[in-house]
């Protein structure tokens, strides 16, 4: 909200330090945006006539143009056409610093000097109009020489756009703010409003409110002898300062009004409502209505928010016809024009959340709307009416304020509410006598009174965001705090006994983290949300978790899997020509609840009464290699080296179909050897995607892929660690050999390296280092050849040991079938 | 060849199927195309004859001979699926490939540095303070419902505090029940949930996360972002402790001569509420283009927890007091390396990040 200086300086006597007020206002949780300083730099502007109009040779969009300020003819080179000879406009002479910090100078063009500049309404910071100069005719007493400001009455200001927090329905006007800095500077608000009189007239017009619920109180003045015309200047260049627009003396006054003290008030034309009646009841399921922006709209129908019943508050006529939508639009057939010579003026209070409601679910926000929403100051309508008719007096000065017309629903009941000095201590951690907590409530109208070291404190009307009981408690404390200065509080460093600590998952994804940075890889970070067709790829059959209002189609469903964001991430650096990289990325990916086999269940709706069935997320990580040799084999090295470094106990590979989008025969499940929980997926991406998610991958570019589920792998119950117990390895010489065993294919290397380690306990290692098939192997065989350390803690082997050993090697493959090679084939 | 008639035209269809089924490959297939319904083919040859006939006959001759094309055209698109479908299925097993019999010696990788990313490694740094400070870490998921992320937090259906918030809804349940976190606030919730169930109060942790607004992307912004929240619930807990947590962690992440200040803010959560401020890093409180002037930039809430709050997860105020704050890892890592937009880190150039460690 903008808010002129000049204005709260109505209300409150305050320093000329703008620095210092600027942090002040911050300080008191009234955050300053911005700082304008309007009108400055229009200091050196003055009133100019022009005197002769000539062209420029060779040039058709400057002349040359001589005008008089006072001082003798000066010589000017002109952009705009908008003016004659004998028209007062603007000069900025030579060394006049323009808003914006625009210097002029001397300028010669086309050979004609210029001595100045004629300025527009845009370039004085006065207005919008840029398409010619700012022409002051019509100005009372203009003469040559005289300054602009003197001119237009103006004086220089600072407007502070101020950003008040949701919570404060007082921040929203002039006066609100004047009372927090009053508070700060210990001094007292004057009301600049004059006390108008209703005249003794007979009332034609009546009040009603058939909705008790949705309108506390609904005040209805009927002003007679209304002259609609333009507003006086010092109230259009307020309304302007604040950032609205002037439209005419009626509106401006309401609008003026609203800004200076919260209330926003409703001027009808009286000929056009029917029976001179303002009616507030809820509104009919169906009902239609058109507002002054020109949108026909329906009524009382539910929109799509939680908890929302429809509830429509409208302001009907004699004949219970809809003329507007109540504290947020007024409707089209009883605006104020230029005929307009009786007004009704409503000045109501609302009930906030059905305000709310209905302005979110028409999509319809309106400055009354987002002060009605917070909760108006009802006790506030009859000055506010009082200062509307002020206002519009000024303007129109034989206006008649015919009595008012009053109809009462239910208000809000003002809490009242105790706090002691031991509280304020408990939250605030600083001592606040209650003297001076009562002193600082009061600036806000607080009636406190103090027994002891106990307040009892009845809440102002306008502070109807100060609850009852413990909350409000709170919510006094809190403005006890502000209005002390929250600079002025104590600080401690608490102490606790508890240790601080990473979780287990931290620690884990630190260790996947610093494994993968440690092989040279690179982690990625892409978007949760992705395209339709893109979960299609890895998850055909899956239903999709659809975002209800997405940006974008592109970003619309939630991911099930990384592995086309990274494919689609490392293409990107591929066509960039940075391709031979591993990218990984440690994140999440959900399963729709019709698809999780363990629902997850959560507290939700309304209250947090309902049972929500919620997505399982699932915290993976994936990588994509996508060097020039990667591939599958790449992918399960590097798992290996993942495995050994997490210190698993014994995970095998079984090789299965590739699910959509991983290659079909290149794929095998990670499972735990003992509990044979999936801990993840290894593999290469689907040659037949790489079209779509690599268009322009080499020829022959494989993608090895590895996907972990970080909430398996984290789970020692379902993932078994190596026991902790470590064995020193034996000082004496090892015994190495190598065995080649020719194994059904149905044997896996893993199945069969374990079942080796087991069969004696002298073998220290047992490593694959070379498959080979084809040849004169049967062709449901392949040769396995594995280095073999045999060694024992204690002894150097004898040769018989090593000869037994080999023998118990040699039968515990033999039980898998695998044989010595070269041995005769059973 | 005779040139052939209408009359021999099933006949023609039959042989023409027979051929396309006997196709083994693509190339067969490409070549019986071509004799199927080349320029010299009976089909091309007997559309050519229609030109004898009679308007009216030649109508019907048309439309059959057009009917009988289309069956052989039908039958060649089926065989080539057919074959392109078994030429990827052979393809397939030319490549197999037994997981299981990967000899990782012979797996040979090239050295290269590998970098952690930017957010995850500013993500890891504010931990270890907070870790430091005593706290421990929890996570939360990212798919909530009204009540986590709003309502036991004080902002009821419709209030106007829900638009702070801009949300993306999730097409589940009654609408607007379930949405993506908007902050990381949720997570809090849960965790006195599970403390008061399990009677593990008090409270001392801080929860990173992955959050999400309806915001159209900018230099500053992505609509998927990440926020650090720390919550403290424990006995004798007041507002001097949060100004103090505050104050220790500026000090420790942002260096000794970066300090804290607060000022009066609204979450519908905190009670007082606090934006809280630090010295900015840039001009280190001189004034400059990045801090508007003011030395100071603004870095994140903060507030003594709201008894409303501790009401829907059940804890005992009398008891108890707390206080939260929560700011963006983002804007920490934008601050600290200096980046001017945003949505690189949606890129993913390696350029951009070899840069992080």
């Amino acid at each position: 909200m903008k808010i002129p200086l000049s204005w709260l300086r109505d209300f409150v006597d305050l320093p000329d330090d703008v620095t210092l007020l600027h942090e002040i206002l911050d300080d008191l949780g009234l955050v300053v945006e911005g700082v304008e300083n309007v009108g400055a730099g229009l200091e050196d502007v003055v009133v100019a006539r022009v005197e002769e109009i000539h062209a420029i040779e060779g040039a058709d969009r400057i002349r040359r143009v001589i005008v008089e300020a006072g001082a003798g003819p000066i010589e000017i080179v002109c952009g705009a056409m908008n003016f004659e000879v004998g028209n007062h406009v603007p000069l900025a002479p030579v060394g006049a610093v323009l808003p914006g910090n625009f210097e002029i100078a001397l300028r010669k063009m086309r050979g004609v000097t210029s001595n100045g500049m004629l300025c527009s309404g845009k370039e004085l910071g006065l207005g919008d109009d840029h398409n010619g100069l700012m022409l002051l005719d019509g100005f009372e007493g203009v003469h040559p020489g005289l300054p602009l400001l003197e001119l237009l009455r103006v004086s220089a200001d600072v407007v502070f756009d101020i950003s008040p927090e949701g919570n404060r329905p007082d921040a929203w006007s002039v006066m609100g703010v004047a009372r927090d800095l009053a508070a700060r500077f210990s001094t007292t608000i004057h009301d600049p409003a004059q006390r108008v009189s209703e005249s003794g007239g007979t009332a034609r017009a009546s009040a009603s409110i058939t909705a008790p619920e949705l309108c506390g109180q609904l005040l209805v003045a009927e002003i007679r002898g209304v002259v609609v015309s333009d507003s006086p200047s010092h109230v259009v260049r307020r309304l302007e300062m604040a950032g609205m627009r002037a439209i005419n003396n009626v509106v401006d006054a309401s609008n003026y009004v609203m800004l200076e003290r919260g209330q926003p008030t409703h001027p009808y034309d009286v000929a056009h409502v029917a029976g001179q009646h303002i009616g507030v009841r809820q509104a009919q399921p169906g009902e239609i209505l058109v507002t002054l922006d020109g949108v026909e709209r329906e009524l009382g129908r539910p929109g799509r928010g939680l908890g929302d019943t429809g509830v429509d508050c409208v302001i009907v006529d004699s004949k219970d016809c809809v003329i507007g939508l109540a504290g947020i639009m007024g409707g089209a057939s009883s605006e104020i024009r230029a005929d307009t010579c009786e007004v009704l003026l409503e000045v109501a209070y609302f009930d906030p959340m059905t305000i709310a409601r209905s302005s979110k679910r028409l999509g319809l926000r309106s400055e009354a709307s987002h002060r009605f929403e917070r909760g108006v100051d009802f006790n506030n309508a009859h000055a506010a009416m009082n200062r509307f008719v002020e206002v519009l007096s000024w303007s129109s000065p034989d206006i008649e304020w015919v009595r008012t017309q009053h109809s009462e629903g239910i208000l809000p009941e003002l809490p009242v509410v105790a706090v002691s000095t031991l509280e304020i201590s408990a939250l605030l951690g600083t001592d606040i006598s209650a003297d001076e907590a009562a002193r600082l409530l009061r600036f806000l109208n607080c009636e406190v009174t103090v027994a002891g070291e106990t307040l009892s404190v009845r809440v102002p009307s306008s502070r109807l965001d100060i609850r009852s009981g413990e909350a409000g408690r709170a919510d006094l404390i809190e403005e006890i705090a502000r209005l002390y200065s929250y600079r002025r509080l104590g600080r401690r460093t608490p102490t606790w006994t508890q240790a601080g600590a990473w979780s287990a998952r931290q620690n884990l994804r630190r260790s996947l983290r610093s494994t993968s940075v440690g092989m040279g890889w690179l982690e990625a970070w892409t978007p949760s949300l992705g395209s339709d067709e893109d979960f299609e790829l890895t998850n055909p059959l899956g239903t999709k978790i659809r975002i209800t209002n997405p940006l974008a189609a592109e970003e619309s469903v939630f991911r099930s899997s990384m592995v086309i964001g990274l494919a689609r991430a490392w293409s990107r650096n591929q066509e960039r020509g940075n391709g031979d990289v591993v990218l990984f990325e440690i994140g999440s990916v959900a399963v729709h609840p019709n698809d999780a086999p363990v629902k997850r269940l959560a507290r939700g709706g309304n209250a947090g009464v309902q049972e929500v069935l919620l997505p399982s997320e699932h915290e993976v990580m994936t990588v994509v290699l996508g060097r020039v040799d990667d591939d599958a084999v790449s992918a399960v090295a590097s798992w290996r080296v993942i495995a050994g470094r997490l210190a698993l106990a014994d995970t095998d590979l079984v090789q299965s179909t590739g699910p959509a989008g991983w290659h079909p025969t290149r794929y095998a499940l990670i499972v735990d050897a003992s509990t044979r929980a999936v801990i993840g997926r290894v593999g290469e991406i689907d040659p037949a995607l790489m079209v779509n998610v690599a268009p322009k991958a080499r020829v022959g570019q494989r993608l090895g892929l590895l996907e972990l589920d970080i909430d398996v792998v984290g789970d020692s119950q379902q993932v078994l660690r190596r026991s902790l117990t470590t064995p020193v390895p034996s000082k004496f010489p090892a015994v190495l050999f190598d065995l080649a065993l020719v194994t059904p294919l149905s044997v896996s290397a893993s199945t069969l390296a374990r079942s080796l380690r087991a069969a004696s306990d002298v073998v220290e290692s047992v490593e694959l280092f070379d498959v080979f098939s084809g040849g004169n192997l049967p062709p449901d065989a392949r040769s396995l050849a594995f280095a073999i350390r045999l060694s024992a803690r204690d002894r150097t082997l004898d040769e018989a040991e090593v000869m037994t050993a080999r023998a118990v090697l040699l039968q515990a493959a033999a039980g898998l079938h695998a044989e010595l090679r070269g041995a005769p084939l059973l | 060849m005779s040139k052939p008639t209408l009359d021999q035209l099933e006949e023609l269809v039959a042989q023409a199927l027979s051929r396309i089924e006997a196709c083994a490959n693509g190339d067969e297939l490409t070549a019986c195309e071509a004799e199927v319904h080349g320029k010299r083919s009976a089909f091309t040859q007997l559309q050519r004859s229609l030109g004898e006939l009679e308007p009216e006959a030649r109508r019907e001759a048309g439309s059959t001979l057009q009917s009988a094309r289309r069956r052989v055209l039908d039958a060649y698109a089926r065989r080539e699926g057919v074959l392109a479908e078994g030429e990827r299925q052979a393809q397939y097993e030319a490549d197999r490939l037994d997981l299981g019999d990967v000899v990782a010696a012979h797996v040979r990788l090239p050295l290269r540095a590998g970098h952690p990313g930017i957010i995850a490694t500013t993500q890891a740094t504010l931990e270890d303070v907070f870790v430091g400070m005593g706290f421990t870490i929890a996570d939360g998921p990212q798919i909530e419902t009204d009540w986590y992320n709003f309502e036991a937090l004080n902002i009821p259906p419709a209030h106007p505090a829900r638009g702070m918030w801009d949300t993306f809804y999730v097409e589940l349940g009654e609408p607007e029940t379930v949405l993506l976190r908007t902050h990381t606030s949720p997570t809090q919730i849960h965790l006195m949930e599970e403390a008061v169930a399990n009677d593990t109060l008090p409270i001392h942790a801080v929860m990173p996360g992955r959050c999400f607004r309806r915001d159209t992307p900018d230099a500053r912004h992505l609509a998927a972002f990440h926020q650090i929240e720390g919550l403290v619930v424990d006995e004798g807990i007041t507002f001097a402790d949060l100004a103090g947590v505050i104050e220790k962690f500026t000090k420790e992440y942002f260096g000794p001569e970066i300090t804290s200040r607060l000022r009066p803010a609204y979450f519908p959560f905190t009670e007082p509420s606090a934006e809280f401020e630090i010295t900015c890093t840039l001009c280190r409180g001189a004034g400059c283009r990045t801090c508007s002037q003011t030395g100071w930039i603004e870095l994140g809430g903060c507030g003594m927890v709201d008894p409303a709050v501790f009401a829907a997860v059940g804890i005992d105020t009398s008891r108890y007091s707390g206080f939260a704050f929560g700011f963006g890892i983002d804007r920490c890592a934008q601050m600290r390396h200096g980046i001017a937009d945003m949505r690189a880190i949606a890129d993913n150039d390696v350029r951009f990040l070899e840069q992080f460690s």
